[in-house]
Parts: C-alpha cells; structure tokens; sequence
C-alpha cells in the first residue's frame, strides 16, 4: 500500500481538485473542537461526559473508516484521494487519543485501579485498548522519513495493522452498547465491506498471473 | 382623612383563607386545561395534588429537563434524546389497564378512574440504571399494593407481570427490522416485591403528569431495582404462578436477571457496577459516586431476599 501518486491508477483518475491537505486537519478538527466547546458551555445534553466520550470514539472509527476507503474508491471508481489518506489516518489516531483520554481523566477520574480492573475485566475495554495500542506505532510511522527508513515493503506490511485495528474499533462498539441497536452494526458492516474487499481483491491477485513482483 | 380601620369590615366578610387559595388553584387548573386542550398530544401536563411520604430522600433533585430528556425509552429509538423527541406520537387518552390472571376481581381500570381513586403521593428516590448513571426524580403516584389488594389475587399468584402498550403505529421502534428487544416491553415482580411500601405506579413527576418519553400515563417504579424494570406505559398487569419473562432477562440472560438489585458488588458481564454517575452533578467534570447496596434502600428490602444468594439471583 505504499502510496506515490505515481501509482499507475493515479494518472487516469477522476480529478478533483486538489486542496491543501493542511485544510483536511483543519476540517478534520472541527468536530472536536465542536464538542469542547459546546461541553464547557454544558450543550452536550444531561450526561455530557459520556456524550463527548462517544461521539470522539464514534469520530476516531469515521477517520478509520475514511482512511480505508481510500483504496476501494481509487481501484474500483478511479477516484484518487491518496494524498489524503495520512491527514485520515492521523485524524483518527487524533480522535482515538482524545477518546482515550476522556475516559481516563473525566470518566474515570484517573482511578487508576478501577482503569486497571477494567482493562483486565471488561472485553470492550480491552480490545479498545488494544486498538489505541495498535494505531501508535502506525501514527508514529505516518512520517516521509519513516516510510524511507523502514522501505515501502516493511512499511506497507506494518500499516496493514491498521484493518486489525478496524476490526477491534468494531467490536469495541457493538460491546459497549445493550441489545444489538442498528448504529454499531452499521458500522461494522461497513468495515466488513472495506476488508472484505481487500480480501477478495488480493484472492484475486493471487489466482492471476503476476505481471510485477509483490 | 378617613382611615378605614379595620373592625369595619364585618368577619363574615372575610374570605376564609382556604377558600381563596382553592380558588386560585381552581382558575390556575382552568387555566391549565385550557392549554393543555390547545397542546398537541404527548405535550399535555396537568398538575397532579400529592401528599409528602416520609419514604422521600432529601436528596438534590435532577433538573426537570435532564429527567424528561436524558430517557432509555427503547419503543421510541435507542438513543438518550429519542424518546423525547419521539414518544409524542402516543396516544395515552383514553388508556385502560387490563388486570387479569390469578386474581378474584379482574377488571379493566381508566386511567382516570384509577387515579381519582388513589391518594397520590409525591415519592422522592433515587433511580439507578443499570448502564451507571443516576437521578433522584420526584415522582407521583401510589403503591401498587393499593392496586393488588383492591383486586384480590389468589393465593395461587405469585407473581405480578406487567406490560407495556404494544402500538407500532405510535411507536417507531416497534416497526423497525432490526428490533432491540422482543416487543412488547415486558416486566415482572415477586408478589411480596409487588406489595412493598416503596413499589409505586408512577402517574406524575415534579407535581405533573408524566410525560410520555417518561412512561406517560402509568408506569412502574422500583428504586432498588435498575431502571430497567421501571416497565412504562403499562396497559396490562397478570397474575401469575410462575415466574414471568421479562423483555431484558430474555434478550441477554446472563446481563440482565429477573431480580436486577441494584448491587455493586454484582458486575454486569460487560462494565462494573460499583459506581454511578449522578446526571446533572458536576456537568463535563462528573465525579463518580459509589453506588449503595439496593441503591441505597437496604434496610426497607434487604430482608426480601434474606437467604438468597444474589450473585446467582442477580
């Protein structure tokens, strides 16, 4: 998956005009800086703690999702966003901490042994954090240097963690709610899509003829 | 200048002071029914008379508006605000309640007539739900043992189950394909859990009606037990021998018991239950508080259950 635009799918895409990727944060933030401030103006409803805990994790697994879309869109409709896709990918690391930290700090008040317990005791708690732990090193390989110091191939090998993260990110919702309400299964349907295009694509792959070394 | 003094004005002249202030409340009601009648319905409060109990916590109360907005009302969506943004579609006038089963005097009750016959009283508890968040609300309404003796279960019946208005065309999670729960709503009580002084049938809070996303016009209320087996907009009440299902016991057995104490030393399987959330206390920055063994209520119904082991009646 290392990504050069001048993949040959690049060229012939759907042009859409091109914006600073500096406007993608930007954009990106919003929600975040949104709820904050509707949170310290007590908007967020009558238990506006959880509200914020939510909608940041709800945030986090829309930047995943965004991040893996990018691929589907550019190989089956010729959309390239790929200059877009580490702005996404970092978004959601982004979101994914700040979640993180609304529960350690405001939800549980930095309880330590009761983070503890939970992380231990409680399934969604572990495979969140499990999640956060699996999108750090892909955060802090998301830099030019990084992707040149470890080379495309071991770099492409280690990023492709981030479906094992979309996975846990999944059942990390469908855990934490009662019942099996529509919201979380649509999202994990979602993801099911994305990674199981990948599935059949690369299946694919294998049963051709290869034109290219992998 | 001629002052008045006060002896000319002969005693019987005098309003008695009961009789003016009956007054006022008579015209604030007019003026009340002649509102309500111009409000859709769903958005109608009348104001409900009731007398203080000595069951009541002197506890903060949770603002009015996070008690009628922040609701678990499954039948009108999923999320904290559906209900009171959807529940408006439910028609409570007329309502009936069908008692049947086990009992000598089955009968269908109006809403109207139950509550006319029933002295209201105005009930402060706490209410913890089962996912770790409270409130203190103060409801109106009457124990339900009034309702059982006056309708003369058998020695048979032992316990009460209860129902909630089975209508997908006013309630919108009854039609989706993907429902949460096995509609209708249902819930159960032992019959000495039924009988017991703090168990009342809510009809009102904060000196109202309940609004519907509150379980508007009738619903149970437990305060030792989860929220979830506050079972709202009750159109029926059976009588029966066996132990009840119940809609939560029947969607994750081993989540949600049929006892459903509130029980910090009981987790449920996926999240502690040692400490909750009081809504409306400390905004962003809410501090967790412990959560009290029968949510604070032991010592009127710890003995209910004396014997049992509570890790497996859960």
């Amino acid at each position: 998956m290392a990504e050069r635009a001048a993949a040959p799918g690049a060229r012939k895409g759907f042009s859409l005009p091109q914006v600073p990727k500096i406007l993608v944060y930007g954009v990106g933030f919003v929600p975040a800086v949104w709820l904050f401030y509707q949170g310290i103006n007590d908007r967020l409803g009558a238990d506006p703690m959880r509200y914020l805990e939510q909608a940041l994790g709800l945030w986090a697994l829309r930047f995943l999702i965004a991040t893996l879309a990018i691929t589907p869109l550019r190989q089956l409709f010729a959309v390239n966003l790929l200059r877009y896709r580490r702005a996404l990918g970092l978004l959601a690391f982004y979101y994914a901490l700040l979640h993180l930290l609304t529960y350690l700090v405001l939800d549980q008040g930095l309880d330590l042994a009761a983070i503890g317990a939970d992380i231990v005791k409680r399934p969604y708690i572990t495979i969140g954090m499990a999640t956060f732990v699996i999108l750090v090193p892909l955060a802090l390989t998301s830099t030019n240097a990084a992707i040149r110091r470890m080379g495309g191939q071991a770099w492409a090998r280690l990023h492709r963690l981030v479906y094992v993260a979309a996975i846990g990110a999944v059942l990390h919702f469908i855990l934490v709610v009662k019942s099996w309400p529509p919201e979380p299964l649509v999202y994990a349907a979602i993801v099911t899509g994305l990674l199981g295009y990948r599935l059949v694509h690369s299946l694919g792959r294998k049963a051709a003829p290869r034109r290219r070394p992998a | 200048m001629l002052i008045r003094r006060s002896s000319d004005i002969l005693p019987s002249e005098i309003t008695p002071r009961n009789v003016y202030l009956s007054r006022r409340q008579w015209m604030a009601g007019a003026a009340g029914l002649a509102l309500a009648a111009a409000l859709p319905e769903g958005l109608r409060a009348a104001p409900l008379s009731a007398s203080k109990s000595s069951f009541s916590t002197d506890e903060k109360l949770t603002s009015r508006e996070d008690v009628t907005s922040y609701n678990n009302y499954y039948e009108f969506g999923v999320d904290k605000s559906d209900p009171a943004e959807n529940a408006g579609t439910l028609k409570t006038s007329p309502w009936t309640i069908k008692i049947d089963g086990l009992v000598g005097k089955p009968q269908e009750i109006g809403i109207e007539d139950l509550i006319k016959s029933s002295a209201l009283e105005e009930r402060i508890y706490r209410m913890r739900c089962v996912e770790g968040w409270s409130m203190v609300i103060p409801w109106v309404g009457f124990p339900l043992a009034d309702l059982v003796k006056r309708v003369e279960p058998l020695g048979s019946a032992k316990y009460a189950a209860f129902e909630t208005a089975n209508r997908p065309s006013e309630m919108p999670g009854l039609r989706s394909i993907f429902p949460v729960l096995d509609w209708p709503y249902r819930e159960g009580l032992r019959l000495d859990e039924a009988m017991h002084p703090l168990t009342i049938l809510a009809v009102g809070l904060y000196g109202e009606t309940l609004p519907n996303q509150n379980g508007a016009p009738i619903r149970l209320v437990v305060p030792w037990k989860y929220g979830f087996k506050g079972i709202k907009s009750i159109t029926r009440i059976s009588f029966v021998e066996k132990q009840p299902e119940t809609a939560w016991n029947k969607q994750a057995p081993n989540e949600y018991g049929f006892y459903a104490n509130v029980n910090p030393h009981v987790d449920h399987p996926r999240w502690s239950q040692a400490t909750e959330r009081r809504i409306g206390e400390g905004g962003l920055f809410v501090k967790r508080r412990p959560t009290l063994m029968f949510n604070g209520y032991a010592e009127q119904v710890a003995g209910l259950y004396s014997g049992m082991d509570l890790r497996k009646f859960y």
